[in-house]
């Protein structure tokens, strides 16, 4: 019976610590795999050549991630200065402001919006955005566009995002007791001061890392972008051309394109930038809600 | 300047005249609280004395930090209760009135059962009430956020890192923070809430003693349910159970001989 027990615990010991030590090695598993299946890019060109060249000629063996990386910067950070303002309010006013009846209706259609596939909001993105950004917007300000254009893949990250990170918000203004806005309001502040003082404050670290991971989550996001973005290789601050992200980079050409020399080695390199990228975007989060906890 | 000081003479004179002497600071008539079928205040009337400790006693869930949070309208932030009566603050119908609400809740300073500093530092603490009221003297600020940090003890233990976070402090000391916040918006009277529930014996004995103090400049209403507590410090005492009034009156007639059973069973038990 002891023995059981004592084999049991052992056995569950060393399974748990298994599992933890399969899920902290497997970025670096990950990493590492890119890392050598890239490698024979290295060798052509160096490192900050790779990243800073704007020269896409795979056939000339020309590798150069720039506009890659560029529109890639370009669309997450368009979504984000869509998604995050929005998510912000909408925030506040649904746990501070809004009736509990409205709340209870959000509540399951931001779950929904949250779990619907990618492709689907690709989908929304051809059939609205596109049309509405090629034919509304850009005639609207003598531009020139077919729609397909990284304002689009902005538009449709930021809706993406938008359920994702709102959850998030809620759940974070939740916590905040309401005794601290009790303590507030009874020394004379007015609700909305209460609301600033007491709940966005009390907040600010929880705010942050649901802004990192919306940036991570958007950033890593390919499908839905890659089906409105234009996918055109070329180095623009003008959100009403095409762009060509990462992910989509990846997504569009990985199996077809292989009988290019290094074509797969840049392909696995893409990944790893990403990999990088998106570890870079959490560890510098991760630094501003140590930052805002221990002030 | 000097026409509106005549002015203002002129309309308060009668009722300088007309009213003896207000001893009474709250006065509540009819005060009904109802939480969907659910009747959580029946039929409240209360005065309550200025310048007295007057203890609001009861078993858990009979409704006193509800009827505390009516006195200062923390109520407005359950939109599922509904309030109706008359509560006059200094002759205030603050239920029924066009002030404005953050004036009337400085009038009272609120002790809650778990300290609550706010998410600032120790001084920002204590200043907030201050500032909320448009003092933006640096000076007057700093000389008040003293004054009032003295005044709960706190001053000596906390003068080295007034910029720190509150949460550095024991529970006991943010208590007495919270307090000291408080009485930094001049408040007529403070609402305590089962004050002393979550500090250990000698943290709750020096609030006891601050509250003795404190009662020569300020009315002090005190939840409690624990019996030995309000023997020590009420002056008056209101028995509450189940949303009623049973019994109220002084602290010592009461508890020499309680008219009621349901408080000489509360008694027996608290002992
Ligand atoms: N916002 C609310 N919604 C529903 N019920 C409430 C609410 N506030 C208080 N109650 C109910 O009213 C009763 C009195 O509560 P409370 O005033 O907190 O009692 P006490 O402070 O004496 O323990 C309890 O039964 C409680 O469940
Ligand atoms: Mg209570």
């Amino acid at each position: 019976m002891i023995l059981r027990r004592f084999l049991f615990d052992r056995i569950t010991e060393t399974w748990m610590v298994t599992a933890l030590v399969t899920i902290l090695l497997l970025p670096l598993i990950i990493g590492i795999a890119l890392y050598l299946k890239a490698l024979p890019l290295f060798e052509i060109q160096n490192l900050p050549h790779l990243i800073g060249s704007s020269e896409w000629l795979p056939t000339d063996g020309k590798f150069g991630f720039w506009p890659f990386i560029n529109s890639s910067m370009y669309v997450t950070v368009l979504s984000f200065i869509f998604a995050a303002p929005v998510c912000l309010l909408a925030g506040i006013y649904l746990t501070q402001f809004a009736s509990k009846n409205l709340v209870r209706i959000m509540q399951p259609v931001m779950d929904i919006l949250a779990g619907l596939p990618s492709v689907i909001y690709g989908m929304w993105g051809i059939l609205i955005i596109v049309p509405f950004v090629g034919n509304v917007l850009a005639p609207f300000l003598n531009i020139n566009s077919s729609g397909y254009t990284m304002l689009a893949g902005g538009i449709v990250l930021a809706v993406m995002c938008i359920p994702y990170m709102l959850n998030m918000l809620i759940e974070i203004f939740n916590t905040v007791p309401i005794g601290l806005k009790e303590a507030s309001l009874s020394m004379g502040a007015t609700f909305w001061q209460a609301v600033k003082h007491v709940v966005i404050r009390k907040s600010y670290p929880g705010i942050i890392s649901a802004y990192g991971l919306g940036l991570a989550k958007a950033f890593g996001e390919t499908l839905a972008v890659m089906m409105v973005v234009g996918n055109r290789v070329q180095i623009t601050h003008n959100p009403f051309k095409a762009g060509y992200p990462l992910p989509a980079l990846i997504a569009n050409n990985y199996g077809e394109m292989l009988s290019i020399p290094m074509y797969d080695s840049a392909l696995m390199f893409a990944a790893l930038l990403l990999l990088v990228i998106i570890l870079i975007i959490n560890l510098v989060f991760r630094y501003f809600i140590y930052k805002t906890k221990t002030r | 300047m000097y026409l509106q000081n005549s002015e203002t003479m002129t309309k308060q004179a009668p009722d300088i005249t007309l009213k003896p002497k207000v001893t009474s600071i709250v006065k509540i008539n009819n005060l009904n609280v109802h939480v969907g079928q659910h009747h959580i205040l029946k039929n409240i009337n209360l005065e309550i004395t200025k310048n007295k400790i007057t203890v609001l006693l009861g078993p858990s869930g009979c409704g006193k930090t509800t009827l505390l949070k009516c006195l200062n309208k923390l109520t407005d932030l359950y939109t599922e209760l509904r309030v109706s009566g008359k509560i006059f603050i200094e002759e205030d119908d603050i239920l029924n009135t066009q002030k404005n609400v953050p004036v009337i809740r400085q009038k009272m300073g609120l002790l809650s059962q778990l300290p609550y500093p706010l998410p600032i530092s120790i001084y920002k603490n204590v200043a907030y009430g201050i500032k909320l009221k448009g003092v933006r003297d640096k000076k007057l600020i700093e000389y008040n956020v003293e004054k009032y940090l003295r005044e709960v003890g706190l001053w000596n233990e906390v003068k080295d890192r007034l910029h720190n976070s509150p949460t550095s402090l024991s529970i006991g000391q943010q208590q007495r923070l919270c307090l000291a916040r408080g009485l930094a918006v001049k408040p007529r009277i403070i609402l305590a809430d089962e004050p002393t529930s979550s500090l250990d014996p000698i943290s709750s004995k020096i609030i006891e003693n601050l509250f003795r103090k404190l009662k020569k400049n300020y009315t002090i209403i005190l939840v409690t349910h624990v019996l030995r507590q309000a023997v020590r410090l009420a002056d008056n005492v209101v028995f509450m159970y189940y949303g009623e009034i049973i019994e109220q009156g002084h602290s010592k007639d009461l508890f020499k001989n309680p008219k009621t059973e349901k408080l000489r069973e509360y008694m027996l038990e608290g002992n």
